[in-house]
């Protein structure tokens, strides 16, 4: 098994451009021949990792936030970071709220960890955040 | 390949129905939250509203975030519910993630059952 292909791709922390680096995962994950069901489940991590970079890392001002993609012969790696504020991860938002943010800041978590095989986040204040998540190919997968 | 979310209103056997195309993501949900406040404030005891989704290809939390919103609204105003139609397979997969569906929404097939259901529910 070889190293890895790296993609990267830096987004501003603004909306607008959260559908980009969803397309850009989806033509990575359309190229390694991921299932049409399962290229939405990416695209749909991705853009909840960026929207929550988006809401919550930089405050008024803008930042960046650096995706990382590796093709890896079984499996896709994503990486998702930010140099924002960072957030206590032992107080996070739940979904028992009609404050429609904090609804879809539980829902993003509760997705991303529903639609990919493996998401594993490291944040604390004021030191950014980076959701790093895999998803593996159909045959991969079957034979765990 | 549309990146932004085009929004319009319009009414069938007294049910609101708004009518959606396009994505909606962190960008593009403040459309269908304008939507919404439009039609809370044209019909003030609203009991049922639908949002269809024939045209629409992605959601995420966000556009799940102002929907249940909407349903916790309508349910304040008139014990109401929202009535998704032509979710597709894949949108509705996000749906039964969220767990929302069974407490704030209804789901259906299309418009003709989703009415034919609203009419049911009112005789």
């Amino acid at each position: 098994m070889g190293e890895p292909i790296k993609i990267e791709l830096t987004i501003p922390s603004l909306s607008d451009y959260v559908g980009v680096a969803r397309l850009s995962a989806s033509g990575i994950a359309n190229r390694m021949k991921f299932t049409h069901e399962d290229i939405e489940d990416i695209k749909i991590a991705v853009s909840e990792a960026c929207t929550n970079a988006v809401q919550y890392a930089y405050g008024d001002i803008v930042g960046e936030i650096k995706l990382s993609f590796f093709i890896h012969d079984n499996y896709l790696e994503i990486k998702v970071k930010d140099n924002g504020r960072g957030f206590d991860i032992n107080n996070q938002a739940d979904t028992n709220t009609n404050d429609p943010e904090k609804i879809g800041l539980g829902l993003g978590i509760v997705f991303m960890r529903s639609l990919m095989d493996k998401v594993d986040y490291s944040s604390s204040v004021d030191s950014g955040t980076e959701v790093i998540m895999i998803k593996k190919l159909p045959v991969q997968r079957n034979d765990v | 390949m549309v990146l932004d979310l085009n929004v319009s209103v319009r009414e069938k056997n007294s049910v609101p129905i708004i009518d959606l195309e396009g994505e909606i993501d962190v960008y593009t949900y403040p459309k269908l939250s304008d939507a919404l406040k439009l039609v809370f404030d044209k019909y003030p005891t609203v009991k049922d509203l639908i949002i269809n989704l024939n045209n629409v290809r992605y959601i995420d939390s966000t556009g799940l975030g102002v929907i249940a919103n909407g349903a916790n609204q309508i349910s304040k105003i008139s014990n109401g519910y929202i009535t998704i139609i032509n979710a597709t397979p894949q949108i509705r997969k996000i749906f039964d993630v969220s767990g929302l569906v069974s407490t704030n929404f209804y789901l259906f097939d299309n418009e003709d059952v989703a009415l034919q259901n609203l009419a049911n529910k009112s005789n």
